[in-house]
């Protein structure tokens, strides 16, 4: 995991504030950062864990790079070519280049089509493989992802979850995509049937050379799928670096409060283990703390915390820290 | 001593295409101030099993078994009535999701002083000053005006400390909880789980934690069932499951946990297939399909229970004592 890898996609303080009308009536409205300043490079090949708690705009990050969103400030660099303020039409060559995994696996898949029309559909959006083509593309899709070529004249209801997700798998694989945003694919799914899917992300991902933005609250699936991982707190990016480093090295205080609040599936660990205990929730986004957002939780805060938003800082060998407390 | 024993509990959907035979004859125990944990993928059961012993199901819903003993009353010929005095006095339930299982249109003070007012019989401002009392037993902060507030003003976590009050208010002997933080983030699971284990030590009752999360169980439950297609494949200690599993659908279950030595990555295993169809059920052992140890019998007749140690049970064919020599290696 050297610097020298090429990047794909980069994010250069990212902000996306949403409008959320206050009242009723009045147009008083407030602004909801639900990303704001962040930055970030994704390396080829590779994939990037973004973990947080629910509400923390990682979920929101993913589809702004997709464009789903259009971002409120800051640049999006795809293969060093900026997509931030392109429009509609010029967005859809990269569209073909940027796919998605959605989240819950039964509001995804449209249940009136049949999942040869679904995995189908972004064939004929960008109109490649025409005809007989098309036929055998679908069928090569649907055995790719471990489904039977018989399953195609089906409708979603007929499978069970853990297959639907390997529709929605075969689906943004259809037009042969380079980067993948995978948000929470695997959070609907029981334990067993997780491990199908991220195994075969994984094999995918070997085979297709393919670039994944992993977003996830499960930590320990992350650290296993991921070459780096960030981790975000309302709307901010707090800590980041490559998988190892984070998980053994971790230094912002909300890291590790997070990591150590995570059951350990052992019982004679889960003894010995001591818990970091975060008091109280997640501030609301909409009137966030001032300086850094996590010292109304922070057992270590300052009243510097409270006057200054701190940078992300390199620790050395990339491992990226936005926390007073080192300096 | 035995607080809840369950003897061969079936539950049997009816729907138009037939019957769903949901629970397929388990049988378990919980003794008293231990708390237990219910493992399996969603289907196998875990939420029936309990809800049916409540009779909390639909109407479409049978139940049938041999005895259901709940602190010695035969919970089988209980009727709805005298079960209605019950729940929510001696049984407590924590629900999954803390959004909907309170009612919005109601404070949470009221919510809280319903159980106390209906079984209990206290008065209304007994009822709150005991609300109260809870709502600070839960570590919920400046009770007497959060008693006003709507379950919409409140965090997820916190409308499941309401939930959790709810639940205890009574002071049951028994507490069900059905996935209580799937809902919730890590750091407030973390402060449930804690609570949770506090409130065990501190009011002497039985949990009965239904979970998918085998972290959760370890860090709960003194002892696990393991269902899986409506049946109890194995059960024991918390350690004999975690370190001496013997059902190979518990080993699948541990071994699709991302495990992390040394920083070294390894693939995860997944258990290969999906679960069975309950509309069908398989005539012989449940795992048989995705099971890497099958062998001829296990497709035709069900395995036994297998007394492994006084806590550890098993209903595997590999260990009948005539399997093939080859079966002994495999489970040990």
């Amino acid at each position: 995991m050297g610097k020298a890898k090429q990047s794909l996609v980069e994010v250069r303080n990212l902000k996306k504030y949403f409008e959320v009308q206050k009242s009723f009536f009045g147009r008083s409205s407030t602004l909801l950062k639900a990303v704001d300043d962040v930055s970030f490079t994704i390396s080829k090949g590779e994939t990037f864990g973004l973990v947080g708690e629910s509400g923390c705009g990682k979920s929101t990050i993913g589809r702004t790079l997709l464009k789903l969103y259009e971002p409120t400030g800051g640049d999006i660099l795809y293969d060093g070519k900026s997509i931030s303020s392109l429009k509609h039409k010029e967005m859809m060559p990269y569209r073909k280049k940027m796919q998605m995994i959605f989240q819950d696996p039964y509001a995804s898949l449209d249940p009136r089509l049949t999942i040869a029309e679904i995995v189908g559909d972004p064939l004929v959006v960008h109109n490649i493989y025409q005809g007989k083509d098309r036929i055998d593309r679908v069928k090569e899709l649907i055995e790719l992802v471990g489904l039977k070529a018989d399953h195609l004249n089906r409708y979603p209801h007929e499978f069970s979850g853990g297959q639907r997700q390997r529709i929605g798998i075969a689906r943004a694989l259809a037009v042969e995509p380079e980067f993948i945003v995978c948000d929470e694919p695997i959070s609907a799914l029981d334990v067993s049937i997780q491990a199908q899917v991220v195994n075969m992300l994984e094999e995918l991902q070997e085979r297709f050379g393919l670039t994944y933005l992993f977003v996830s609250h499960d930590l320990s699936m992350v650290r296993h799928i991921s070459h780096k991982v960030g981790v975000m707190y309302l709307g901010s990016l707090v800590e980041y670096a490559d998988v190892n480093e984070l998980y053994t090295n971790m230094q912002h205080p909300y890291t590790r409060a997070l990591l150590s609040a995570v059951p350990i599936a052992d019982p004679d660990t889960a003894e010995q283990s001591e818990r970091i205990h975060l008091q109280g929730d997640v501030p609301s986004p909409m009137n966030p703390p001032s300086g850094c957002t996590f010292r109304t939780r922070c057992p270590y805060a300052m009243s510097k915390c409270a006057e200054e938003t701190p940078k992300l800082r390199d620790m050395g060998n990339g491992h990226m820290v936005a926390c007073h407390l080192i300096e | 001593m035995k607080l809840l024993d369950v003897q061969n509990l079936r539950t049997t959907f009816h729907i138009e295409a037939g019957q769903v035979q949901a629970v397929r004859g388990i049988s378990f125990h919980v003794n008293k101030g231990e708390s237990i944990g219910i493992v399996g993928e969603s289907g196998s059961g875990k939420s029936v099993s309990m809800l049916s012993l409540l009779k909390l199901l639909p109407s479409n819903a049978k139940l049938e078994a041999d005895s259901v003993l709940f602190d010695g009353i035969e919970l089988v010929k209980t009727d709805q009535k005298a079960m209605r005095k019950m729940l929510g006095n001696d049984i407590g339930m924590i629900f999954q999701d803390p959004m909907t299982s309170l009612n919005p249109l109601f404070t949470i003070g009221e919510q809280i002083m319903e159980p106390l007012r209906i079984h209990q019989k206290l008065s209304k401002e007994e009822a709150r000053k005991k609300a109260i009392e809870i709502l600070r037993t839960v570590e919920i902060p400046s009770p007497e005006s959060r008693l006003k507030q709507y379950p919409h003003e409140f965090s997820g976590g916190m409308r499941q400390r309401v939930m959790i009050a709810i639940a205890l208010s009574c002071s049951p002997k028994l507490l069900i909880a059905d996935e209580p933080t799937t809902a919730l983030d890590v750091t407030i699971q973390a402060q449930i789980l804690d609570l949770m284990r506090d409130l065990r030590n501190k009011m002497d009752v039985s949990i009965v934690m239904i979970t998918h999360d085998l972290g959760v169980i370890a860090n709960m439950c003194n002892r696990i069932v393991v269902m899986y297609g409506g049946t109890i494949v194995e059960q024991g200690t918390t350690r004999e499951i975690f370190y001496e599993p013997k059902h190979p659908y518990t080993w699948g279950l541990l071994r699709s946990i991302p495990q992390f030595s040394e920083g070294e990555k390894k693939k995860l295993i997944s258990i290969p297939g999906s679960p069975p169809d309950l509309l069908r059920p398989p005539q012989g052992c449940a795992f048989t399909a995705r099971c890497p140890h099958a062998m001829k019998i296990c497709e035709k007749l069900p395995p036994q229970q297998i007394s492994l140690s006084d806590t550890h049970q098993a209903a595997c064919w590999l260990m009948h004592p005539k399997a093939a020599p080859h079966a002994k290696e495999v489970i040990s």
